[in-house]
């Protein structure tokens, strides 16, 4: 079980493929069911969440973008990095004419496209803005951000962009800023979760991922099984195909009595073939799952909580998405506790 | 297997791989693809599998999982190919591999453009030092540099490159583009103005432009990074003729016919959608295609037996005991018939978009490949000779 009531940014992480998006709006969704405020962020430019919520493409605003399981909102922000510039300059600096000037010399397509550095600083900075906005009640406008950040290949990277920026401002409003926006991803009330698979790759990029998050004084949530598969055999079973020993008759007098097909017209090579192929398919599962127990060994010992959600096979839509939702809230995922709107 | 018509539609043409890999023109194969589909594996099979077909090849890989780069004797530091120990060199080939280091890449490029003076001031400089680190593109660019390099350098036959685990397998060709007309571009002339401008009509204009630019500029950054950005960009102005012409060289280098383009992509929707991008965009630009490997192909050992047969039959058994493995195994095997389906859809949308498209299948393994010997399987399932 974990305890996040207080956390108000969860950065969502994880290798390429492991499902990192989808989690990231799961993880929104279970956060703000029961009548809370949930801000979904998007720094990838990827319009990966107005797919998976099967909604046009998200214009730099906040929306709402779905009602949370016992009502409560989900919004969602995709932002787009100049525009992230232009309104960083004018919020901080008021720099209207000299701002449209940078936009026409390039400055702002330098600054977003060229050199990421700077595009990390604004995605950072605009996430850190959401996650202290208040409202007009005078509390935060949203009980949580959840942001669906860079890959772990990037992510401390992209975490720490700002003590880079302290370094080279030294002084001055942006390096105010950046140390505030440092003080904030280093506090409790911030939590890195890492998505990964059980495979060997994902596996060794997260517990890579972790170190490094770990060595930058970066707090660091859960590890976050994505695509678990249950097997349908008993443990007895599973070890027996993880030692070659399949049940071949077993198989044949199954596919005989399940009435398989059309069995008076099926020759008993036919019979005897499906079953040998079905037994090959058990070992070959059975492997799998011992490679997977493998990884998850790997994965216990980063003594991190862990969370899993099932892999379901008919892909991800809007549905699924309540589903995983669903899983992390049994598994004890539910939003900030000071506030509950009735 | 040519393109045939069957009634279930048309098949793609498959992929042969021997032939490209055998075609004594083919100096360069770039293996495309988005992020997680093993384009690094492909690329690494194809030059293994190229060097024991008796060419002398050599394979630049991006980011090599760890214990593939050991099992092929690859090591952090190198930024040069070395030869790899235990490939079957009896048809007269053999293997180089190499790990591009983006940075050290950057250096020589540097250094090679400039005087002494000038180059140590570059390396020198702390706003040089975070763009050869993190600048976005920098990757793309240095590897375009480096394939650039070893074909001038031309000690191989086949040259087997992977690309940089970007989001979109088209930052490799349009990265260098934007780098290069960055470089060239009105920020820089800006920067450069006093330098270059004096005694020009427009000077003025600029000046004043200027003006606004550097205000604001100092004023978001403070004066000192500024300073740092102006001294580089200096510095680095003699070396601007020298980048661009290289990244335009590379660029058409990869227009050549001796190159061809393989696409990678796993039987998923994303990275199916990567790969047409990728397609057109080559089509667009009249770049070479040669095929599409489909990597994690699942497969299934009875795909006669269907999943609704097999659920049907597992319903069938339950509840009585002595069948439980029995139907324990069949909704395995569904399970397999499902995925093998949604896989078999999605794959058959880019084909009907992209007909002339030649595919190969690599089915998907248990475990990663981490030694000559997988690479090997899998360049035999490339060649459909598995």
């Amino acid at each position: 079980m974990v305890n996040w009531q207080d956390v108000r940014l969860h950065v969502v992480t994880g290798k390429g493929g492991t499902g990192k998006t989808t989690v990231a709006a799961a993880l929104a969704l279970a956060l703000a069911a029961q009548g809370r405020r949930v801000l979904l962020v998007e720094v990838e430019g990827r319009q990966g969440i107005a797919g998976l919520f099967d909604i046009a493409p998200l214009p730099y605003e906040e929306r709402k973008v779905a009602v949370a399981p016992e009502g409560g909102d989900v919004y969602a922000l995709a932002i787009d990095p100049q525009d992230a510039v232009l309104e960083y300059l004018e919020m901080y600096y008021r720099l209207g004419r000299a701002g449209k000037a940078l936009d026409r010399m390039g400055a702002l397509e330098f600054a977003t496209t060229i050199a990421p550095g700077l595009r990390d600083v604004l995605m950072t900075g605009k996430t850190y803005e959401a996650a202290r906005r208040r409202g007009s009640g005078g509390g935060f406008a949203y009980d949580a951000i959840v942001m669906d950040a860079p890959p772990t290949g990037r992510i401390t990277r992209f975490l720490n962009v700002n003590e880079e920026v302290t370094e080279l401002t030294r002084m001055g409003p942006i390096n105010r800023q950046a140390d505030s926006i440092m003080t904030l991803f280093r506090s409790s009330a911030t939590l890195v979760h890492v998505v990964t698979v059980l495979e060997e790759m994902p596996v060794q990029e997260t517990a890579d991922g972790i170190a490094e998050l770990r060595g930058a004084r970066l707090p660091v949530g859960a590890v976050i099984v994505n695509q678990v598969r249950p097997s349908p055999l008993t443990s007895a079973a599973l070890a027996d195909a993880q030692a070659g020993r399949v049940d071949t008759a077993a198989l044949r007098a199954g596919i005989v009595t399940g009435d398989l097909a059309d069995l008076p017209n099926m020759s008993d090579d036919v019979v005897d073939s499906w079953a040998q192929g079905l037994a090959r398919e058990v070992v070959q599962h059975a492997e799998r799952m011992s490679l997977e127990q493998e990884q998850s060994d790997r994965l216990r010992e980063l003594e991190l909580p862990m969370l899993e959600l099932p892999r379901l096979t008919g892909g991800i839509d809007l549905g699924s998405l309540y589903t995983l939702a669903d899983e992390l809230r049994a598994q004890g995922v539910h939003g900030f506790e000071g506030r509950r709107v009735p | 297997m040519t393109s045939l018509t069957t009634g279930r539609g048309r098949q793609p043409r498959t992929f042969d791989v021997d032939a490209m890999l055998d075609d004594p023109a083919r100096r360069i194969i770039v293996c495309c693809g988005s992020g997680g589909v093993g384009k690094t594996t492909t690329a690494a099979a194809l030059a293994l599998r190229a060097a024991e077909r008796g060419r002398r090849s050599v394979v630049l890989t991006i980011d090599p999982a760890r214990r593939l780069a050991q099992s092929m004797g690859l090591h952090e530091l190198d930024n040069s190919p070395r030869a790899v120990v235990g490939v079957d060199e009896a048809g007269g080939g053999s293997l180089d591999a190499m790990m591009l280091d983006m940075k050290r890449t950057f250096d020589e490029v540097v250094t090679a453009h400039a005087t002494p003076e000038k180059a140590a001031a570059v390396l020198d400089n702390p706003f040089y030092q975070a763009l050869s680190t993190s600048f976005a593109g920098t990757q793309e660019y240095m590897a375009m540099e480096k394939l650039g390099q070893l074909r001038s350098q031309d000690s191989w036959d086949l040259i087997v490159v992977d690309t940089p685990p970007s989001r979109s397998a088209l930052d490799f060709l349009d990265a260098p583009a934007r780098l290069g007309s960055f470089l060239d571009g009105r920020l820089i002339r800006v920067l450069t103005a006093p330098a270059r401008a004096g005694g020009r009509m427009g000077f003025r204009f600029v000046q004043a432009g200027l003006g606004v630019f550097t205000n604001a500029l100092s004023k978001v950054l403070g004066g000192d990074l500024l300073r740092d950005v102006q001294t580089f960009v200096g510095a680095l102005d003699s070396m601007f003729g020298g980048f661009r012409e290289r990244a335009e060289q590379t660029y058409a280098l990869l227009q050549n016919p001796e190159t061809t383009f393989v696409v990678v992509a796993a039987p998923e929707p994303d990275a199916l959608r990567e790969a047409s991008y990728f397609v057109e965009r080559l089509a667009g630009d009249g770049m070479p295609l040669g095929g599409l490997v489909l990597n994690r192909v699942h497969t299934s050992e009875v795909p006669t037996l269907t999943a609704e047969q097999s659920i049907s039959g597992a319903d069938h058994l339950t509840g009585s005991p002595e069948h439980e493995f029995a139907a324990a195994a069949l909704l395995l095997h569904a399970e397999r018939m499902r995925v093998m389906e949604r896989e078999r859809r999605f794959a058959k949308r880019f084909s009907t978009a992209h007909p002339s498209v030649s595919v190969v299948d690599v089915p998907a393994f248990s475990s990663d490949v981490h030694d000559l010997d997988g690479l090997r399987e899998v360049g035999s399932y490339l060649a459909k000779k598995a």
